[in-house]
Formats: structure tokens, sequence, C-alpha cells
């Protein structure tokens, strides 16, 4: 059901994977979450249905990413990954679609991080991130800023021209 | 609100409207929610299609317009004709102030601040209560603050965003805002207001509670009534 795709029609072989992560200002099962766990299904299956959606990280439920911990010593640190055929795809599922009504309310459900919470970067038309891999760009955009290995949409970079030794 | 400044470029575009009938086709154009042909926007100013012609390609020299090229008559290949020019709003920006005046730019550094500081839920409080202060249908008063609304079936939509440039950079700050704003401004009537983006102007819609489907025809507000706005 996260898997719509596996050709590569864009973007020379590589498509774009984005990780996006948030600490709940509650625990999951908590009355402040509520909100944000009663949309999670619709939310998820606008994504599943976005042209340009290729594929997104899910827990053991196979649902959604809500059973993930990316920091073992955090219980409410959420992470969302997903991979998709060009960054004007995300953009429009991210910003353009109903998608932006929970953006609108993330101060009710998700702190307020200090520093970057999002890295996109290119992979090989096919790859999917592991939550090690994600992570390592969250850490990678905090320490360097916006650059071709992790960035942001503010300060977007095109895909590679050409496959160079990667494998898909 | 452009950045490159209020200076005389702006200046320049916007003498270009200083022609009535000009004016009247760019009103009719920038307010319509789909591309306008030579003829409808020559109907609706009630001017030849010649005329109507020539001052919407000046303004499409100006930036102020986009033309395209479609074929109305919804035929394709060998005898559908030649491609007729339509025309839409530019997507560009264009204020002038005297004296000058850069309140984009103060709102830019605001925005990023308040962005920082998550005070989100803050920010749509204070909006909230704005568009509560203002008084009228809120129709009429999404018109006056150059939303653009049009009914499309029994949903009020809004061809145009206010706040663009901040909308882009902050999307869910600046449209959260704009969301509770505009709840604000509905609250004392019975309307439902949704975060419902569709093609390039204002994410959010309306509804009027309990009439689903109709509230575009006859009287209410057609398509008749978006001429006068801008």
């Amino acid at each position: 059901m996260t898997d719509s795709s596996t050709h590569s029609s864009s973007s020379h072989g590589f498509q774009l994977a984005q990780v996006n992560i948030g600490r709940f200002v509650a625990p999951a099962d908590s009355p402040e979450i509520a909100g944000f766990v009663s949309k999670l299904e619709e939310i998820n299956a606008l994504a599943d249905r976005s042209p340009g959606f290729v594929w997104r990280l899910v827990d053991g439920s196979g649902m959604d990413a809500m059973g993930l911990r990316p920091d073992s010593g955090d219980d409410r640190l959420q992470i969302n990954c997903s991979v998709w055929e060009t960054i004007e795809a995300l953009k429009d599922y991210v910003y353009r679609s109903v998608h932006l009504g929970m953006l609108a309310r993330r101060r009710e459900w998700f702190e307020r991080l200090g520093e970057a919470h999002q890295a996109m970067w290119w992979v090989p038309a096919g790859h999917r991130p592991t939550v090690a891999e994600a992570m390592a760009k969250v850490a990678w955009i905090r320490e360097h800023g916006s650059s071709p290995q992790a960035f942001d949409f503010r300060d977007p970079y095109p895909a590679p021209t050409a496959v160079t030794g990667l494998a898909g | 609100m452009t950045d490159g400044g209020a200076g005389y470029g702006d200046l320049d575009v916007l003498a270009v409207l200083n022609d009535p009938v000009r004016r009247q086709l760019y009103r009719h154009v920038a307010a319509a929610p789909g591309d306008v042909g030579r003829d409808a926007a020559a109907e609706a100013v009630g001017v030849s299609r010649s005329l109507a012609a020539h001052h919407l390609d000046k303004l499409v020299e100006a930036g102020l317009l986009a033309v395209d090229y479609r074929r109305l008559s919804g035929k394709s290949g060998p005898g559908a004709g030649r491609p007729a020019k339509v025309y839409r709003r530019a997507a560009g920006e264009y204020a002038v102030s005297v004296p000058p005046r850069s309140y984009g730019d103060v709102s830019r550094v605001l925005a990023d601040v308040v962005e920082r500081a998550g005070l989100d839920r803050e920010l749509q409080a204070a909006a909230r209560g704005a568009g509560e202060a203002a008084q009228g249908d809120p129709e009429a008063v999404l018109a006056a603050r150059g939303y653009q609304p049009f009914w499309d079936g029994g949903v009020l939509r809004l061809r145009n965003c206010p706040f663009r440039a901040l909308s882009d950079e902050f999307p869910a700050l600046i449209c959260g805002m704009n969301l509770a704003l505009v709840e604000g401004l509905a609250a004392g009537a019975e309307w439902s207001v949704e975060m419902d983006p569709c093609g390039g102007g204002c994410c959010v819609s309306l509804q009027r509670d309990g009439g689903d489907g109709e509230s575009g025809e006859g009287g209410e507000s057609g398509e008749g009534g978006e001429g006068g706005q801008v």
C-alpha cells in the first residue's frame, strides 16, 4: 500500500527522500494528541494517492510510523519519512492540500524544536531510506545547513545529473 | 509589495492601469476564476474585440497579465482553428508608496521571529480577534480585503491570497493565521470555514451552513458580482 511506483519517471533516476521529526507535547495516547491521531489515517491516505508519491516509512502495523522510535531515549519523538518523484510533488502535498490544515495546528501537538527538524535529499530511484539514514540527514543539516547532502524547501538542490557509482 | 523595493519600475508598471478601459479589463481578468478570452473580456467591459485585444496585450507587455494559447472551441487536430489567446493575472506583485514604505520587509522579520518562537496559536488568536472586529457580511468583507471571492457551486472560494509573498515563505504560520482571520470574519454569520487549497488562490474556502449546494445560484452573489473588485 505504500509503494506506488517502481519506475523512475523523472530526475535522471533519482527520487526525493524527505524526513521530518517532531516531539509530541504529551504522550502519544494522551488527550492532547488525540486530534492529531484521529487525522493520521486520512492524511496518510491522501499522501498515498497524491501525484508523485512513491513510498513512506511505516512501523510494524504497516499503517503509519507512530510506533517508530528514532531516539530510543525519547518516547515522544516521532519520525515521518517518505520518498517522492520531485520536490514539487512533495510541496503540493505538504503545502497545497488539506495537509496544510495539519501544519496550521502543529503547535497544538508538537513542541517547537530549536533546530532543524526536517531534511530532504536525493536517492537513487527505488532506494528506501532507513530511520538511521534519515536521522543522519537531520543531523547533517543541523551541522552544515542546507547543502546538496541534506536541504530544505527554502534552499533546495536539484537532483544529481548522473548516477555515479550508486547502486539503485 | 515587491522585493525590489517600491522603485520607479513598479510605478511604470502601475501607470499602465491609468487608462479606464484597460483598468476595467485588468479587474475583470484578475478576478475571474479561470483564464479569460478576448471575446469574453470585451463583452464584460463593453468594448469592441479589437480594442480589448489592444489593451489586454498592453497589460501583458507591462507584466500585469500573463497570456496563454488555447483552443476555446474544445476541438483539436486539423480544422479546429488557430488557438486563441487567453489571459490571466500575472504572478508578479507591484506596489507604490509615497513616501517610500517597506511594510513587506517588516512583516518578513516579524513572521520569522513568530515562527522561531513557536507562537502559532498566539498569532491565530490575534488574527481571529481581528477578523471578529470586522463588521459586515463575510463575502463583502473578503471582497473589500482583496480576496476576490467567487462561487464555485455552493462553495465560496477566494481567487487571491492577499498575503502571497509571506505565505510562500511561511506557509504553516501565515496560512494558519489567515484561516483564523477568515474564521473570525465569519464568526457572527452562519458560515463554515475550511482549509481547502485549490489552484493559486487563498487556501481557505467557505460554505453557508445548512445550504449544501446551491447558494451560488440566483440572488446571493453570482458571478456577475466579480467585476467591481480589486
